[in-house]
């Protein structure tokens, strides 16, 4: 169970990336936050997000056409 | 949050609704990666700056924009792009889209980038050559010239003109 959620479904680039660095900015390190997002893009750019950032990418996954991101904040 | 965070730049040319969308895009992405982003708008990119926006998006001249028009996309040829009120719609139309595919307003990702502390520079001469005003302008930018941007660029790890 993370510990924030990020619902970004319907949201375009650069948006989930937007709202997922505002929410991690809310959780404590060690804390993590799930990000829902329908845009496929975000696949990529996640993992691209997490590495330039330092977060960790715990978990990455997709459920119909629901991408879902576990993202631990360092 | 980095300790050492790296830098990027961004010259920003174009004041157009179409052109808006990519510094404004790539200066909120980085800042959210923790990259330091600095902005400098010169010729028609001040116009991004201004505090009402009215952003138009032209066909003419550009064989790459397809609308959407009765079930297909299709380019406009020049001679139609050239029509009064030609502009107009195909702003209409493509603010629509915008909307509809979930993309966000040039206005909220200026004011992410604002948010973001994205540096905003105005570029002094164009302001005088266009006779803009400061106080047309949001709060944020500050002015400077061409050696303000080359003394940052020559720090920074990601240089953009757009």
């Amino acid at each position: 169970m993370a510990d924030k959620t990020l619902d970004a479904k319907g949201l375009n680039c650069p948006l989930p990336i937007l709202r997922a660095k505002k929410a991690i900015n809310e959780i404590s390190p060690g804390q993590t936050l799930e990000v829902l997002a329908t845009d496929p893009g975000a696949v990529a750019d996640f993992a691209a997000f997490c590495r330039t950032t330092g977060n960790e990418l715990v978990e990455s996954g997709q459920t119909g056409n629901v991408y879902r991101f576990v993202i631990k904040k360092t | 949050m980095a300790d050492n965070p790296k830098s990027m730049s961004i010259i920003v040319t174009k004041g157009s609704l179409d052109w808006a969308y990519p510094p404004f895009i790539l200066a909120t992405t980085a800042a959210a990666m923790d990259v330091k982003v600095t902005m400098f708008f010169t010729f028609y990119g001040l116009e991004l700056l201004k505090k009402k926006l009215d952003l138009q998006v032209s066909p003419l001249g550009n064989p790459a924009m397809k609308m959407p028009m009765a079930g297909m996309h299709m380019a406009m040829p020049n001679l139609v792009g050239m029509l009064p009120g030609v502009d107009a719609a195909a702003t209409v139309m493509m603010k629509n889209m915008i909307k509809k595919k979930g993309v966000a307003s040039i206005e909220d990702l200026r004011m992410a980038a604002v948010e973001s502390d994205v540096k905003m520079i105005a570029c002094q001469m164009t302001m005088d050559l266009f006779e803009y005003k400061m106080e047309d302008m949001i709060e944020g930018p500050v002015l400077g010239g061409a050696a303000s941007w080359v003394d940052l660029a020559t720090k920074s790890d990601i240089n953009l003109f757009i």
